[in-house]
């Protein structure tokens, strides 16, 4: 039996996510500033574009991690309906209000890109559409989550939801190449050369992987939360308890 | 000795034995399809609310926007799209409100026949009941706001291909939601941003062909979604609607 699995347990998982969050936190932060300090002072001014294109360094991995939370989720959610594991449904309910956030600023940010460049604040071609509607079912999941009392059920269907949600995530990522879209295609591909320069690329994959440092360590603060309300009645959470009010 | 009917035969000649009672998918939605449509002539008023909204609500528009016949044939396929997906919305929690409240949901699972056939039938009754004739009346709807012949035909076979899809997912969310607290209004916001590709696929049928380019695209990308829905949802409601009775 492989010793991961016994980390599917609350109780095993409780004290390991404890000890994860302080070194992805870390990781964030540092990714974050270097990523920020490249992308900010040290990369150039675009030719086009002049300053304004700088507001890509956040809109990017913005966009990119609510389009990969919501693939976690969707792994999750196979994991919870399949197997019936309580923590695969706690670490997708964790990882939503993330996902949301990231997709709303991802919108937020395009749409001051938008102004200069396009001239509007927003268009509704496909990318920004489907990203749109990315929002909406993160909002509709949190939606059904909070309006089913049992949590059994509850995880349940919200796994069912995203499931069903996620043909969805091909349309967003296609979106660029299926339809003539005024978005831009994608300038990095995992095998051509991007079109864009080396220390812009640099600094979007370094505040990538700082969203996604940032992601996880929130997404355990979370899950232990739920954890602690979820198994409130068992003895381990009460030992807690104990201990943390005795002293 | 007293003959037993079988559950699932259409009846035999007397004097024969009883046929050997299948329990297949097409049985399961023909029972289905007419246990649907005969309760829908004892309530006949359910079947006819949605339609009446979706004539005062496409009414609304002209009031509000202004009776300007160019804007408003510009923007009748969306408006009419937009109030076909509400009125459909409208109709949903009654695909499962009343077997639930009657305990009938449970019977349902507990069928023989396979539960995808069943909730299959629920979808194709749902849509013969609301989607065609929303499809139906949206050219009636479609002349009032000045579309031209070539328009309402293409509005008439959008909306009859697309209502379907909406059928299907509305069934999920309808199951999803089953039994949760503000059940219509969580309906609406889990199953409308999955709808907006049909919307904007039908729409864009119908504004393709009065800008003169191609509009076989968009409508066969909706019939496209509607083959694939026929395929997966009763799936995925079913397995819905044995997360909200277990």
């Amino acid at each position: 039996m492989n010793p991961f699995f016994r980390y599917a347990s609350p109780p095993a998982f409780y004290p390991l996510a404890g000890k994860m969050i302080p070194y992805f936190a870390v990781a964030a932060g540092i990714l974050a500033l270097i990523g920020l300090y490249l992308g900010l002072i040290v990369a150039p001014i675009d030719f086009q574009q002049g300053q304004t294109y700088r507001i890509l360094f956040i809109h990017v991995p913005t966009a990119w991690m609510a389009m990969f939370t919501y693939f976690v989720m969707c792994g999750y959610a196979i994991l919870t309906l399949t197997l019936r594991t309580r923590l695969s449904a706690l670490m997708m309910q964790a990882l939503a209000p993330t996902g949301t956030i990231f997709s709303a600023l991802a919108l937020i940010t395009g749409a001051f890109w938008g102004k200069p460049t396009w001239g509007a604040w927003w268009v509704w071609d496909a990318r920004t559409t489907s990203t749109l509607i990315l929002l909406f079912l993160y909002g509709g999941y949190l939606a059904l989550e909070n309006a089913i009392e049992d949590p059994q059920r509850a995880d349940r269907a919200g796994a069912l939801l995203i499931l069903v949600g996620s043909v969805n995530l091909p349309i967003i990522y296609f979106s660029v190449q299926w339809w003539n879209t005024l978005h831009q295609g994608s300038s990095i591909n995992l095998t051509a050369a991007p079109a864009m320069a080396r220390i812009m690329v640099a600094s979007m994959l370094i505040l990538t992987f700082a969203a996604w440092a940032y992601t996880i360590a929130v997404a355990l603060v979370r899950v232990r939360h739920k954890i602690l309300i979820r198994e409130r009645g068992t003895v381990w959470v009460q030992d807690l308890q104990t201990a943390a009010s005795g002293i | 000795m007293t003959r037993v009917r079988a559950l699932g035969t259409l009846g035999t000649p007397s004097g024969a034995a009883p046929a050997e009672p299948s329990f297949g998918v097409f049985s399961g939605l023909y029972r289905g399809v007419s246990t649907e449509l005969r309760q829908a002539l004892r309530s006949r008023a359910d079947v006819v609310e949605p339609l009446v909204f979706f004539i005062i609500v496409t009414s609304l528009f002209p009031l509000g926007l202004g009776a300007e016949p160019e804007r408003l044939a510009a923007l009748g396929a969306g408006v009419i799209w937009v109030c076909a997906l509400l009125a459909v919305l409208l109709s949903l929690p009654r695909l499962y409100a009343q077997d639930w409240s009657a305990g009938a949901l449970e019977q349902l699972l507990l069928s023989p026949y396979p539960l995808p056939a069943l909730i299959a039938a629920r979808m194709l009754s749902h849509w013969l009941l609301t989607g065609l004739p929303l499809a139906l009346l949206a050219p009636a709807i479609g002349a009032a706001f000045g579309l031209g012949g070539g328009a309402l035909l293409l509005l008439f076979a959008s909306v009859l291909v697309g209502t379907p899809v909406l059928s299907m997912i509305g069934a999920i969310g309808a199951a999803l939601a089953l039994g949760a607290r503000s059940g219509s209004l969580l309906i609406a916001l889990l199953v409308l941003p999955l709808y907006i590709p049909a919307l904007v696929f039908g729409t864009g049928t119908v504004e393709a062909w009065r800008a003169g380019i191609d509009y076989a695209g968009p409508l066969l990308i909706l019939v496209a979604m509607s083959l694939a829905g026929a395929v997966v949802s009763p799936l995925a409601a079913a397995a819905a609607l044995r997360i909200a009775l277990d």
